[in-house]
């Protein structure tokens, strides 16, 4: 079989590196501001940019509250679906996984001819309302990663038995809630989170369309308008996604090495 | 407790229970469900109400055609390469003789890389294959290659496809690494001792038991590039009318010259990855029957 | 005459040694079994017949051929797995005519071999159904049928019952056996479970750690182990430690009482030390006449069954396991009481390495 180990390392060098290639070229051509010679001028100009600390931080913000508002509401629907209303389990499923089917930009779409100033609903006629429903759009393109983590979270602590053992020894659901499920969910809510907050941040066709200064747009606008400066914002959007899948990763290992014991 | 208080707690405990799901209900029924409905209807009314058929027959305009075609001709043909370099990929990945931790970095990375799509892939690739991109540069300098002069140009449809491909491939191997996983070694040692051998086995036994897997993920791959926006937008701006791209000018500006139009469009580009999804759900769960 | 020999198999994975130098001589038509807890190489030495491993050293040959270095696919052996092994995406009659269609047998021989196939497994009507249509016990015999099909020249089991229920384990077991017969195909067959092995082999491999500890009839095994650990593994068994008093006339001390061994002269010296064994059914609670010999025993703990009584009685220092059958108008003995134990020295299994720990 030696014949097929070689053509598998092959294959697998081929991979690498057309997948390597595009992150070294990225880093490479953002260190090219300066003629010449390898600087880091373009992340000087970015970071110093007012429009780019104005979007960034505007997704920064969005993120949060979008991981906030989607938890509040995927998390107590997993619990209850679980817990309550078992039957309903397939159809919440599919719903989860409807944002997966229906591409974003029919769905903003959706929003801007539902909620325009003449609807009953006329969210996109404030700034504030655009907000609202820029956030909810982003909770609605996280929704299927979320739900995901939080059910199976709540699977691997089979909840039903643990509620009904808690109950059996008089605890009420207030402690139930804090004590029980809250700590051992945790891992999977955080890791919901980090993955929200990573495609909050890179999102674009949302923001575009209901023109909010998000970062996905500016490093758009950055694209058309600079040469250097785009390579660097690259850099740093890969980074912080990596940042966020590796904490992910660790908190899974973590959360594995606390439940070892029982 | 006595039987009809039973049931009337019963029935109170249900409508509790229901009340449970309100916030998850008005969240979905909102944000997700009726902007859909809203879309689906608005593909069949004219602009005072009434019934029409007008806007589907209106895809068949040529500039939407055309971009329908488009956008076939890059979603087929990144969910192949993707399908066929994945599949190439994992094989290699998972028993190709290659030590376990290089298979297990892949498929962390794979889960990163496959949601690398956007505008930051784009940049990407302008820095690698660009005019002034490193690859560009070397191949240039170093082995005399002229990219451009020999007619590639990554603002294209092949740039685009292979911008793509950075995660359709991932996608790929992610999805079909399990599938692999379920192939026994069983039965390649079967098939053997019955005088099959390596590729004899793979046509009679390991494909064959793979091919609802790989067809199921050709569609997911197909539906994942036909609804992809940002990419195509930051690498190739509105120059390659695809679906996505037209839709996203005429919301931004109506240059179709009929709002309703738009909901054509967007009904398309919904009934398509339903459509694709559908088939990939369907191919999934008789694979998974298979793996009993 | 030798149909197939296994001559000086070694098998190491890197530092450990799986199997050590192993040798078998294997009749046409034979039933043989190798038996023996998990990893003591059994499967290994299967694997390497079917091709799938290569010893590290020894030959493999049938009918004087060395298969050593053919593939897998080239050797014409049939391979029955634990795990049934079926090709999930084609039917039970096209999983059984798989290797005939390898083979480019013509069709129509295909379909007569196919109908005689799931007629001899008892199966004829269920030609088009899937694997995972079948139960554990069709999968089996249809993985049987599929590896028959092709008239292999030697067909190999790889504990091939373990994953079905006990009822199934005992009449598909028969089954096998009778199909071998019928067919009279060479056979090795490999189980950890003993009874599967007494009771269809003709010959059994008791295997330890890498090496073949004893070959023989299925009764041969039992009744004259030669090592201790075939003693142990096959049926239960009560063991002691003796001292040889007369090496010449066979006479061992066993704790305070003299013993006249069967066998003759021993091959120990005076004074050494010796191990014996009894079956529980050799065992008998009170005086017998001589030839019997009468040890104490002080009753460490009574499980009364109904029509058996097991008792464990501590004899000489060793914690030993009888039976006894209830008699209504006897009580069990109550633990801590000192009884009389008996048995009859032609029943004593000498233990030929006394290994003791």
């Amino acid at each position: 079989m030696k014949l097929s180990r070689i053509a598998s390392w092959f294959t697998f060098s081929l991979g690498t590196l057309f997948f390597f290639l595009p992150l070294l070229a990225t880093f490479e051509f953002s260190l090219r501001a300066r003629r010449g010679v390898y600087s880091f001028d373009a992340y000087q100009s970015v970071l110093s940019d007012p429009q780019f600390r104005e979007t960034f931080i505007y997704s920064i913000v969005m993120a949060l509250f979008t991981i906030v508002i989607g938890l509040a509401i995927v998390t107590p629907t997993a619990f209850w679906v679980r817990l309550k209303l078992p039957k309903l389990r397939p159809y919440v499923e599919f719903i989860t996984l409807l944002p997966l089917v229906i591409p974003p930009i029919v769905i903003v779409f959706g929003y801007i001819r539902l909620y325009n100033t003449s609807s009953w609903l006329p969210l996109t006629g404030t700034v504030t309302g655009t907000n609202i429903l820029l956030m909810f759009g982003y909770a609605t393109l996280s929704l299927p990663y979320l739900y995901r983590a939080v059910d199976t979270g709540l699977r691997t602590i089979d909840i039903r038995t643990l509620t009904e053992a808690a109950q059996s020894l008089g605890a009420g659901w207030t402690t139930i809630i804090l004590r029980l499920i809250l700590p051992n969910v945790l891992v999977a809510l955080l890791s919901g989170a980090f993955l929200t907050f990573a495609i909050v941040i890179g999102e674009y066709v949302l923001a575009a369309l209901l023109d909010r200064p998000a970062f996905g747009p500016y490093m758009v606008w950055m694209g058309g308008n600079k040469a250097y400066e785009p390579a660097a914002l690259a850099v740093i959007a890969f980074a912080i996604t990596w940042a966020c899948m590796a904490l992910i990763q660790l908190l899974t290992r973590f959360s594995r090495h606390a439940k070892a014991p029982t | 407790m006595t039987p009809s208080s039973r049931r009337q707690s019963g029935l109170q405990v249900s409508f509790f229970n229901w009340l449970g799901m309100v916030p998850f209900a008005l969240f979905a029924a909102l944000f997700l469900i009726l902007p859909t409905i809203q879309i689906v209807f608005g593909a069949f009314r004219t602009v005072d109400g009434g019934v029409t058929f007008n806007n589907i027959i209106g895809l068949g305009a040529p500039n939407i055609l055309a971009a329908i075609w488009l956008s076939m001709k890059i979603s087929l043909l990144t969910a192949f390469l993707g399908c066929l370099f994945g599949l190439l990929l994992a094989i290699a990945v998972t028993r190709g003789g290659l030590p376990q931790w290089l298979r297990d970095a892949s498929l962390t990375f794979s889960g990163v890389a496959s949601n690398f799509a956007g505008v930051p892939l784009a940049f990407a690739f302008i820095a690698t294959l660009g005019r002034l991109g490193i690859v560009t540069v070397i191949l240039r300098d170093v082995f005399n290659i002229n990219l451009a002069g020999a007619g590639f140009n990554l603002i294209s449809f092949s740039g685009l496809t292979l911008a793509y491909l950075y995660f359709q491939i991932p996608l790929m191997l992610l999805i079909i690494t399990p599938a692999l996983d379920g192939l026994k070694r069983e039965w390649r040692e079967a098939a053997e001792s019955l005088g099959a051998d390596g590729i004899e086995y793979w046509r009679r036994v390991a494909l064959p038991v793979l091919w609802p897997s790989l067809l199921g993920t050709f569609a997911l791959l197909f539906a994942n590039a036909f609804g992809a926006v940002a990419t195509a937008m930051a690498l190739t701006g509105s120059s390659l009318s695809i679906v996505p791209i037209l839709l996203f000018a005429q919301i931004r500006g109506d240059v179709l010259q009929d709002p309703h139009l738009g909901y054509a469009i967007a009904f398309a580009m919904i009934a398509i990855t339903g459509i694709a999804n559908l088939i990939y759900i369907v191919l999934r769960s008789r694979a998974e029957r298979w793996q009993k | 005459m030798t149909y197939m020999k296994l001559e000086g198999l070694q098998k190491s994975f890197g530092k450990t040694r799986v199997v050590e130098h192993f040798d078998l001589d294997i009749g046409k038509g034979e039933f043989i079994s190798l038996l023996g807890p998990s990893g003591c190489g059994k499967t290994t030495i299967l694997r390497m017949v079917a091709g799938f491993e290569s010893p590290t050293a020894g030959h493999i040959s049938i009918e004087g051929q060395d298969i050593t270095p053919l593939r897998p696919s080239q050797r014409n052996i049939g391979l029955v797995f634990q795990s049934y092994a079926l090709f999930p995406n084609l039917t039970v009659a096209q999983n059984v005519a798989f290797g005939l269609k390898v083979a480019r047998q013509k069709q129509s021989v295909i379909d007569q071999r196919v109908a005689d196939m799931l007629a001899l497994i008892g199966l004829p009507k269920l030609g088009d159904r899937y694997p995972y249509e079948l139960s554990g016990g069709q999968q089996q015999r249809v993985a049987l049928a599929r590896a028959l099909a092709v008239r292999p020249r030697v067909l190999l089991l790889d504990e091939p019952l373990s994953a079905l229920d006990a009822k199934i384990r005992v009449s598909l077991r028969r089954e096998i056996r009778d199909i071998q017969r019928e067919l009279g195909i060479t056979t090795i067959f490999v189980t950890h479970d003993q009874e599967e092995a007494l009771s269809i082999s003709d010959r059994v491999v008791v295997m330890n750690q890498g090496r073949a500890d004893q070959v023989g009839e299925p009764h041969v095994i039992y009744n004259h182990p030669t090592t201790r650990f075939v003693a142990n593994f096959v049926g239960t068994l009560n063991t002691f430690e003796a001292v040889v008093k007369d090496e010449r006339k066979g006479v061992v001390t066993l704790g305070d009482v003299d013993l006249q061994l069967t066998r003759g002269a021993l091959a120990n010296s005076k004074n050494d030390k010796i191990g014996l064994a009894i079956r529980p059914e050799g065992l008998m609670l009170g005086r017998q006449k001589a030839p019997a010999v009468t040890l104490q025993a002080t009753i460490e703990d009574v499980q009364f069954l109904g029509s058996v009584i097991r008792l464990r009685a501590k004899v000489v220092g060793q914690s030993i396991s009888l039976d006894t059958f209830n008699r209504n108008n006897v009580a069990p003995p109550a633990i801590g009481s000192v009884v009389d134990v008996s048995l009859h020295p032609k029943d004593l299994i000498l233990l030929q390495d006394s290994d003791f720990t």
